[in-house]
């Protein structure tokens, strides 16, 4: 009888990894390797490459900087910003601030959730789109807000919520036809 | 002619960028050879994009709400040597409402200058304190000046920020910091953005002057990831100074060295808790520590190190220039000078105000805010975000000042004030902000940990319609439990919603409980739609827009909902037109 474990192929950082992604990674290794106190500068970069922080990747930088996993995945729980799983091409937070919160944010949840096929956190199937909430956004005269990829819309409604989306969805369609077409 | 466009967050939110291409366009095409400048946030962003047209001999005329259709009829107009009347809100002459009453010094700048522009700041006497500090005056004096000018920490807990700066300069280690908290986490606020953003180097030139005073070589801005734009031009104007001789080596050849770099936080509440934030910036999970040692004895990587929020900062350039006496000549006896409120959630006007201490709520609110959205009646504001209070309309009159705002169980916390009216439940609003600290507790103080939880539960028991007999008294206790017996400004605040509701809208709290009521009509489970059959006309619109189908009738015909399907979302209140007002809510 043999451990069930070893029957399970190890994912390796090559796996999840393409070459743009490898050499981004060992970017931040050489900025960052010497530098006490950098692991969330790290863990920034290291999301901004990969979208998200996969699991591989964060136990190869461990070996590299000599940081403990334990202390790494305690870290990158702590904080709102890190993901563990990866995110669809566009990021949607919704602002959850307390000026949002009195002018209707529940409602433009209800109509993103509803337009989106997603929970509140969730992934859209085709990848396109992931849901978050975000604490707050600093945008609150424009209550409800909501920032896709960087970019802040207000103040919504639940049907402008639901165009902007369409909008977005739109674009993608059209940008696929056009490679298609080249 | 000079042609601004505000384009700070709000601004872009609002849709800033394509009113901006479309007046570059415009301005372009015709061949005007106007300047296109960019600047940063007016503080009415209730109004924006905002656009100013500068004249020659210097008169401004100021449009608001512009789109790119308008963008191009105040071209058109503005050619002509007329003002598009309709969008025109201000001129410099007869400034907007938003502006009565106000006094701007930490915003001095903001909305006037392009934030990415250092000629800009230094233009409008930028860097001027710097030079007057390093070279006129010892680090003592710097700081005695700001003792004289009464400024105290503007990021909640108001600290005299004199006492702060020498007690690290006392130290006698060689290496200090200075930290920057612009990790702004309070849902509600805006100010440290908006200064970020539109005016980056009043806070680069006031740490500067603290680093001289304080004796630091090496200046830290922690600072929101949530906030890119902010960073950009932070990181931007940075490189400026640099570039200018305004920070690095031998500053205006006094011979003092000081740099500043960014560090971004990852998106923690607790990190504005300075001890938690030096945490973080040593790149660890952000749990506070224990205070002694404080800060300015052993913070960052435990040297002496000095930590002020963004917009104590950008008033030390003011302060240094024109003398702490003439700070010290705005606001109360204990609050000195003036301090910007973000004015957000049922207000009319909503945007930054900043007002000389001393101003009566209801003044801030009835005056710049201009009242409640749709006239409804004022109910409640919120001050000091998740750590504050709700203060009822029976204190409109208090005036803003640390202790004065104290006294009503609330706190002046970084400047968020948040507005509800008569459709806010209060205990909906206590349970969304105890669902925020449980959320942001880090965990460490088991009363903070768990005490939260413990409240929360019983917070969405009572919204839910369940609430019991001796929960009012249950979460008194457990508050004051967790205040006592947490280490940090999070724990020890926590409750602080909770308990100013219960201490001003006891009655909302015993409704919810005993009369399974909710008094604004906003808790699901306590509350039913119905269509009022002798007022229905059958325009089936509520029956088109209901999200779950759960309204039936024919065109003409009364139209019905089923309770049983009904997810009580308001959409048929909404959309029934206000002369049928068919709809009702119990």
């Amino acid at each position: 009888m043999s451990c069930c474990c070893q029957a399970e192929e190890k994912i390796t950082i090559e796996n999840v990894s393409t070459e743009a992604q490898l050499s981004g990674l060992e970017d931040l290794i050489n900025r960052f390797g010497g530098l006490e106190g950098s692991l969330i500068s790290v863990l920034q970069g290291i999301q901004e490459v990969y979208g998200y922080l996969p699991r591989p990747v964060l136990e190869y930088i461990s070996e590299r900087l000599g940081i403990k996993k334990a202390r790494i995945y305690g870290v990158a729980t702590f904080y709102a910003q890190f993901r563990l799983t990866p995110v669809g091409k566009h990021l949607i937070l919704l602002c959850q601030g307390t000026a949002c919160h009195v002018n209707g944010a529940d409602k433009i949840e209800a109509a993103l959730c509803d337009e989106l096929r997603v929970e509140m956190g969730g992934t859209t199937s085709d990848r396109l789109f992931t849901l978050n909430a975000a604490a707050c956004l600093g945008c609150c005269s424009l209550a409800p807000v909501m920032m896709i990829d960087g970019q802040a819309y207000g103040p919504l409604t639940p049907d402008k919520a639901r165009n902007v989306i369409r909008f977005i969805y739109k674009q993608e369609a059209e940008s696929r036809q056009e490679e298609v077409g080249a | 002619m000079i042609v601004r466009i505000g384009l700070s967050s709000c601004g872009i939110a609002a849709g800033g960028l394509p009113v901006r291409d479309a007046l570059a366009a415009e301005i372009g095409q015709q061949g005007l050879g106007w300047e296109l400048r960019q600047t940063g946030c007016m503080g009415m962003c209730h109004l924006e994009p905002l656009v100013d047209v500068i004249h020659e001999d210097g008169s401004i005329n100021t449009y608001g709400n512009v789109t790119v259709d308008v963008a191009r009829e105040i071209v058109a107009a503005e050619v002509n040597g007329t003002a598009l009347e309709k969008y025109r809100i201000a001129t410099e002459r007869e400034p907007n409402d938003c502006l009565t009453g106000q006094v701007r010094v930490a915003l001095r700048n903001c909305g006037s200058i392009d934030p990415e522009s250092i000629q800009d700041y230094i233009d409008a006497g930028g860097y001027q304190a710097l030079d007057k500090a390093l070279t006129d005056m010892t680090p003592e004096q710097v700081i005695e000046e700001i003792r004289i000018s009464g400024l105290r920490g503007r990021g909640g807990a108001g600290f005299p920020t004199w006492f702060k700066w020498n007690a690290t300069r006392q130290e006698p280690d060689e290496t200090k910091y200075l930290i920057c908290n612009a990790d702004e986490g309070d849902p509600g606020a805006f100010m440290d953005r908006s200064l970020l953003e539109g005016d980056p180097h009043a806070v680069l030139e006031g740490m500067t002057i603290a680093g001289y005073a304080i004796g630091a070589r090496s200046g830290i801005i922690y600072a929101r990831a949530e906030y890119p734009l902010a960073i950009k031009r932070l990181g931007k104007a940075i490189e400026q100074a640099q570039a200018r001789g305004l920070l690095g080596d031998n500053l205006v050849g006094s011979g003092f060295c000081f740099d500043i770099s960014i560090k971004q936080g990852a998106g923690a509440f607790v990190c504005g808790e300075e001890t938690a934030l030096i945490a973080s910036l040593e790149g660890e999970r952000g749990m506070p520590r224990l205070k002694p040692p404080f800060p300015s004895q052993k913070g960052y990587w435990d040297k002496p190190s000095n930590i002020n929020n963004v917009e104590t900062f950008a008033n030390v350039p003011w302060i240094i220039a024109r003398g702490g006496p003439a700070y010290a000549a705005m606001g109360t006896e204990d609050s000195k000078g003036t301090k910007v409120f973000a004015l957000a959630g049922r207000i009319k006007r909503g945007g930054l105000v900043e007002v000389p201490m001393g101003m009566t709520l209801r003044d801030i609110i009835f005056g710049p805010g201009g009242g409640i959205k749709g006239d409804k009646k004022f109910k409640a504001v919120q001050l000091g975000g998740p750590s504050g209070g709700c203060i009822p309309e029976s204190l409109l009159d208090t005036p803003v000042g640390y202790q004065s705002i104290k006294d009503t169980g609330a706190i002046m916390g970084s400047g968020g004030m948040v507005v509800m009216d008569e459709t806010t439940c209060m205990v909906e609003l206590a349970r969304y902000f105890l669902n925020f600290t449980q959320d942001e507790s880090c965990g460490k103080c088991v009363p903070c940990r768990i005490g939260t939880k413990r409240m929360l539960e019983i917070m969405e028991r009572l919204c839910a319609g369940e609430g019991k007999a001796g929960d009012i008294e249950l979460l008194e206790m457990l508050g004051r439990q967790i205040m006592d017996g947490s280490l940090c400004g999070l724990g020890n605040s926590a409750p602080n919603p909770v308990l100013t509701t219960i201490k001003y809208f006891r009655d909302e709290y015993e409704a919810h409980i005993f009369d399974r009521k909710c008094p604004a009509k906003q808790c699901k489970a306590l509350i039913t739609y119905h269509i009022e059959a002798d007022k229905c006309k059958g325009c089936t619109l509520c029956a088109k827009k209901c999200p779950v189908n759960c309204i039936s009738g024919e065109a003409k015909q009364v139209h019905v909902i089923d309770q049983n399907l009904c997810t009580k979302c308001g959409t048929c209140l909404e959309v029934c037109p206000s002369k049928w007002s068919a709809v009702s809510v119990s």
